[in-house]
């Protein structure tokens, strides 16, 4: 198994943490990773993105031209990763925002909803883990009880609390990603 | 501060100052540039002063990191700097100076984009300055070049062994890549801080006063012109012993190929994906990692070109390193480059076609 994820979208998302979580998910699982982000200003506003390969070989590259996974969270990114999926991987987005939706028919494009649920949900800041969840009930990369583990390490304890909060989350984003082709 | 062979995940960055308390670092000097800044951050945060009694300063700037260097290594201790590029060029003079008064001491480059303040992405640009010496007058550093979190942890250790074995200014040469990215690493263990009879035990030059030995003079400055050939005529006899003794290097698949990647660092790492790729296409591609920037595997790269029709140098640069691969090869074959430059980092796909280009 190798798992070779982009995710990409607005600096603020939570792109970055999501990665970390999928990373830190991975290692308890004795799985290979890294996770390489995008630094520098493209965070303040811009487009912020996050390469993470989850394998159980050795990884050689943590800088890909090609992805398995691309996950795009708003129009700038899936203008610009669309083309990087390798024929036959996963593009998953969110709708929201999105003038000119996926072209690609030789890839398996998966649409999720998640700011508008996240927005349902009153919590703005469960949006990653909704996106979080959606990909992993379509790409199975890793388990979620490793996830939940993985928010216990990445979350400073006094933010705690909201673990349950965000197995909720996780959970609505499994139940509605939605295969479009 | 537990001993224990624990699976961690975390930057590059990070690793280095956990490898600097694990192994009796006795202080660390830096000023605050991107990409390097979570070295700071972490020492910060770990509190080693409550620890293992390992000082962290703030400095003012990089000259005066720099020269904080300087005194520490002055008395023996395990000292160190990191900074990025431009603040790397402000620590030439202090890093002469320490060559010239032969002084051990760790410097890390985690490199940006330049010339220049440039940007703040990935970059190899600084090969000629790391590995030419870049300040002034006939002198080299040992420059070692970590390709993975693991290595950032490994070398840091590696580093002020030889620095002291030496008495050398040591160079880990990283970029944004390997800074920045997270991956597995195993911390080293656990090891006490020299007490002051070791260090007066181990480095009789150190200018700690005279008890119990003469007097030690720390100086790059010799009025009298002979002299001071004397004493270039023993440095360049260090750099002879530490050339013969100290290269290292790593090879990737290289017993069957037909061309041969040389490439260090986070380069190297893009580099094998490609090998990945093009050995799927049926090319026969292998790789040489330089691990010691300086010295260079001169040698084994005179060796290698003897089996391959053509070399490709990938660097984040415009072509710093195929210098010093052509001066191995003397012309017997043909040595191309790719890079990209500015921060800009090139992917795995872009050097395969680098590679298919060799061919024609």
């Amino acid at each position: 198994m190798k798992n070779e994820i982009i995710i990409a979208g607005f600096g603020g998302q939570g792109v970055l943490s999501m990665g970390k979580i999928l990373a830190y998910a991975g290692l308890f699982e004795g799985k290979e990773v890294t996770w390489m982000p995008a630094y520098g200003p493209e965070q303040r506003g811009g487009t912020a993105n996050v390469t993470v390969i989850v394998s159980d070989e050795a990884i050689s590259s943590p800088i890909l031209s090609t992805y398995d996974i691309a996950i795009v969270l708003n129009q700038p990114s899936l203008d610009k990763f669309e083309p990087m999926v390798k024929p036959g991987g996963i593009l998953i987005y969110d709708g929201y925002g999105i003038s000119t939706p996926p072209q690609r028919t030789d890839i398996n494009v998966y649409k999720i909803d998640a700011m508008d649920a996240a927005a349902e949900m009153q919590n703005i800041k469960s949006f990653n883990m909704i996106v979080l969840g959606g990909m992993l009930e379509v790409c199975h990369t890793v388990g979620i009880e490793n996830v939940v583990k993985a928010l216990h390490k990445t979350l400073p304890q006094r933010h705690h609390h909201l673990i349950p909060l965000n197995e909720q989350a996780l959970q609505r984003g499994r139940e509605i990603i939605t295969k479009e082709r | 501060m537990e001993d224990n062979n624990e699976i961690l995940l975390m930057k590059g960055n990070e690793a280095i100052a956990h490898a600097a308390i694990r192994c009796g670092c006795d202080g660390y000097f830096g000023y605050p540039i991107t990409p390097q800044s979570e070295v700071l951050e972490t020492l910060a945060k770990e509190e080693p002063w409550k620890i293992t009694g390992m000082i962290v300063v703030q400095a003012e700037s990089e000259l005066a990191a720099i020269n904080m260097l300087y005194g520490g290594g002055a008395v023996g201790k395990k000292v160190m700097v990191s900074s990025s590029s431009p603040g790397i060029a402000l620590m030439q003079e202090g890093i002469a100076y320490m060559a010239g008064a032969e002084l051990p001491g760790l410097i890390v480059n985690v490199q940006r984009g330049g010339p220049g303040l440039g940007t703040i992405q990935p970059s190899q640009g600084d090969y000629f300055q790391a590995t030419r010496g870049g300040g002034n007058g006939d002198y080299n550093i040992i420059v070692l070049a970590p390709a993975s979190v693991q290595e950032m942890a490994d070398f840091v250790d590696l580093s002020f062994e030889l620095a002291f074995r030496y008495r050398t200014p040591v160079m880990m040469l990283s970029d944004g890549v390997i800074g920045q990215m997270m991956e597995k690493v195993v911390l080293p263990p656990m090891k006490p801080r020299r007490t002051m009879d070791e260090v007066r035990a181990e480095c009789p030059w150190a200018a700690i006063g005279m008890k119990g030995k003469g007097k030690s003079v720390v100086t790059s400055l010799e009025l009298m012109p002979r002299e001071m050939e004397q004493h270039n005529l023993s440095l360049q006899k260090k750099y002879a012993e530490i050339r013969a003794k100290e290269v290292r290097f790593e090879e990737y698949m290289t017993d069957d190929a037909d061309y041969l990647i040389v490439a260090f660092g986070s380069a190297s790492r893009i580099a094998q994906k490609s090998i990945e790729i093009c050995r799927s296409k049926g090319l026969r591609v292998g790789m040489l990692r330089p691990i010691t920037l300086w010295p260079f595997p001169t040698e084994e790269i005179k060796r290698l070109c003897n089996h391959v029709k053509g070399i490709l140098s990938v660097e984040i640069n415009a072509g710093q390193m195929i210098e010093d691969i052509r001066l191995a090869v003397e012309g017997r074959v043909p040595v191309h480059h790719y890079g990209r430059m500015g921060g800009m980092v090139p992917g795995p796909d872009e050097i395969v076609e680098a590679v298919e280009r060799m061919r024609v």
